[in-house]
């Protein structure tokens, strides 16, 4: 049976919009209403699901991030996750954490934790990078599948379904391996709350970066986040036809 | 002393505003067959950058977009990796490929479209290198200085790289296509001993046929939202998005109450796109899917619904009920 190892990271909610600073540094998070990561909570429903198909022994999760990172370890273990990991990270030293410092940190913990199957989501909806699993299969040199739509864990081996441009594809990949997960691999549970009693018991191990001889030296220098361009304001047109003219008009037909 | 001071000052400038001791290498798409377009966009974001670009093309059989690329303007060299151990393309075995390209000709900068294959092999290149990538690039600035969107395109970051070795991931929207046609490139073979990494298998793909144009490059796009109310009610956009020329898309909507498959998905998750006129029909505009097709040239939309936030991105809006609006629009154009 597999160590299973997720990884969850909290950000704003997806459905609050967004405001930008006015001295352009950043975007406002103080005050805002923050969730676990989407992508993640698919990524701690397929690791559940393998262990209650007895496909996993034990399932860990970790989270990278200042003190209220706990919130997304506690949903995750309210969720059925085992253990959770807090590798603490706060002040400028998180403004400019970025994957590469992450997956370096899940690439320790995964060795450390004798860890079979890394199961990440395939993005945070904050940083829109795109880049943990890949890069921390980089580190591993550990087999990679992005963008699962369908996981199935074999003896030695996982077979994945993934989501390509223009349709899907299924690889093979050796154990130990890491997939990321697309919105299509399940429907993430809710937590009952018997469940997220029972999660305050569960333990949470404490880290730091230093703790794990990884180095956070920033590799970026943020210079500036903005507004994006506003669109100029459109018309409502009365009709089909009007609708028509407007786009020959236009050229577009 | 002043004169070595004026030498420098004038040799960093040199390095920085022309690109002299710039070379980038462009990891080409192609299916065998032709070239995935997406990799034209990425050469004109490395011709951005100035200095010498050459194209890797990597794949079971590289023939063919290895003599397109050959005759793209502005390329200096098309390096050939043609070898079985390339079927499917594995990420793996591609991340070893294009890190001994690099390790042998020491390149400043790394670029691949970020489509699904550019978005997997990127990152996984950048770890092997001890670099830290940038992805979906919408800008270019200097040569270590580029401009993303963050947060569903809600904000637009500038951010400056620090690493020795840039390697970016370039979202195909935001750069015009080179040409093919009038350059006349190297055709270099690579070797491809130690890629067989054997670390993952490919066991099969399948795409969705269809005769309409593919979807992140088309010029038009006909989208179908949770107004669809079915599959079989997407006919009517396929029969508006023929008499157009048009791909046809879906909001995630649309995907997850699975009237449409999801490669069609429009959106933060999906493809995103800027085509000249976009349609969404019976999408009420979420701002995930916003940052999918917010920077399509004209707006159009049709929902019954005035209050929909898709009204607000609109150029032109349409409130009426979309099975009646949209086949008489097919009928009338």
């Amino acid at each position: 049976m597999a160590r299973v190892l997720v990884g969850v990271k909290r950000v704003i909610d997806y459905a609050v919009k967004i405001r930008v600073k006015p001295d352009k540094t950043g975007v406002v998070t103080d005050g805002v209403k923050h969730s676990m990561n989407p992508f993640d909570e698919i990524a701690v429903e397929e690791a559940v699901r393998l262990k209650e198909k007895k496909l996993a022994s034990e399932i860990i999760a970790i989270t990278c991030g200042p003190a209220q990172s706990q919130e997304a370890l506690r949903t995750a273990l309210a969720m059925g996750v085992d253990k959770g990991i807090h590798v603490e990270v706060s002040g400028p030293e998180y403004e400019t954490l970025q994957p590469i410092h992450v997956s370096k940190i899940l690439a320790k913990i995964a060795q450390n934790e004798k860890i079979d199957l890394i199961i990440l989501g395939k993005q945070a909806i904050d940083d829109d990078s795109n880049q943990t699993a890949q890069m921390t299969s980089g580190f591993l040199d550990w087999s990679l599948a992005t963008f699962a739509s369908k996981i199935e864990k074999g003896e030695k081996d996982v077979t994945v379904t993934r989501d390509i441009d223009g349709g899907h594809e299924v690889v093979t990949l050796k154990l130990p391996a890491i997939v990321s997960a697309d919105l299509r691999l399940n429907e993430p549970r809710y937590a009952t709350l018997p469940n997220i009693m029972k999660a305050k018991k569960k333990p949470i191990q404490k880290l730091s970066p230093k703790d794990l001889g990884v180095d956070t030296t920033p590799r970026i220098k943020i210079i500036s986040v903005e507004d994006p361009p506003t669109r100029q304001a459109g018309q409502i047109v009365p009709d089909v036809d009007t609708l028509i003219a407007k786009l020959k008009e236009k050229g577009h037909c | 002393m002043l004169s070595r001071r004026i030498g420098k000052q004038f040799c960093g400038h040199f390095k920085g505003s022309f690109g002299r001791f710039q070379s980038t290498l462009v990891v080409a798409e192609h299916n065998n067959e032709t070239l995935t377009p997406i990799t034209q966009n990425t050469i004109t974001a490395a011709k951005n950058l100035g200095g010498n670009i050459s194209v890797l093309v990597a794949g079971t059989k590289c023939g063919p977009a290895a003599e397109a690329l050959s005759k793209t303007d502005g390329i200096t060299k098309v390096l050939v990796a043609e070898s079985d151990i390339f079927k499917g393309l594995t990420v793996e075995n591609l991340t070893a490929l294009i890190v001994a390209t690099q390790n042998k000709n020491k390149y400043t900068h790394i670029l691949a479209g970020a489509s699904t294959l550019g978005k997997t092999v990127i990152p996984r290149v950048a770890a092997k290198l001890d670099v830290s990538p940038i992805s979906d690039v919408i800008g270019i600035k200097s040569t270590d200085t580029f401009i993303r969107s963050i947060y569903a395109g809600n904000a637009i970051q500038t951010i400056q790289a620090n690493d020795p070795i840039k390697i970016l991931s370039i979202r195909g929207t935001s750069f015009e296509p080179a040409t093919l046609g009038s350059g006349s490139a190297t055709i270099e073979k690579v070797p491809v001993e130690g890629c067989d990494t054997q670390l993952s298998e490919f066991v099969s793909q399948e795409l969705s046929k269809s005769d309409r144009p593919e979807l992140t490059s088309a010029k038009v796009v006909v989208s179908g939202g949770r107004g669809m109310k079915s599959s079989d009610n997407f006919k009517i956009l396929f029969d508006l998005a023929d008499k157009l020329n048009a791909a046809v898309g879906a909001s995630r909507a649309a995907v997850d109450a699975g009237y449409a498959p999801s490669h069609f998905l429009v959106g933060q998750t999906g493809s995103i796109i800027a085509p000249d006129l976009y349609i969404a029909v019976g999408i009420s505009g979420a701002i995930q899917h916003l940052a999918g097709m917010k920077d399509s040239k004209t707006i159009v939309a049709i929902n019954k619904d005035p209050e929909a936030p898709i009204f607000q991105v609109a150029d032109y809006g349409l409130v009426e009920d979309l099975f009646k609006a949209v086949p008489e629009m097919t009928g009338k154009l």
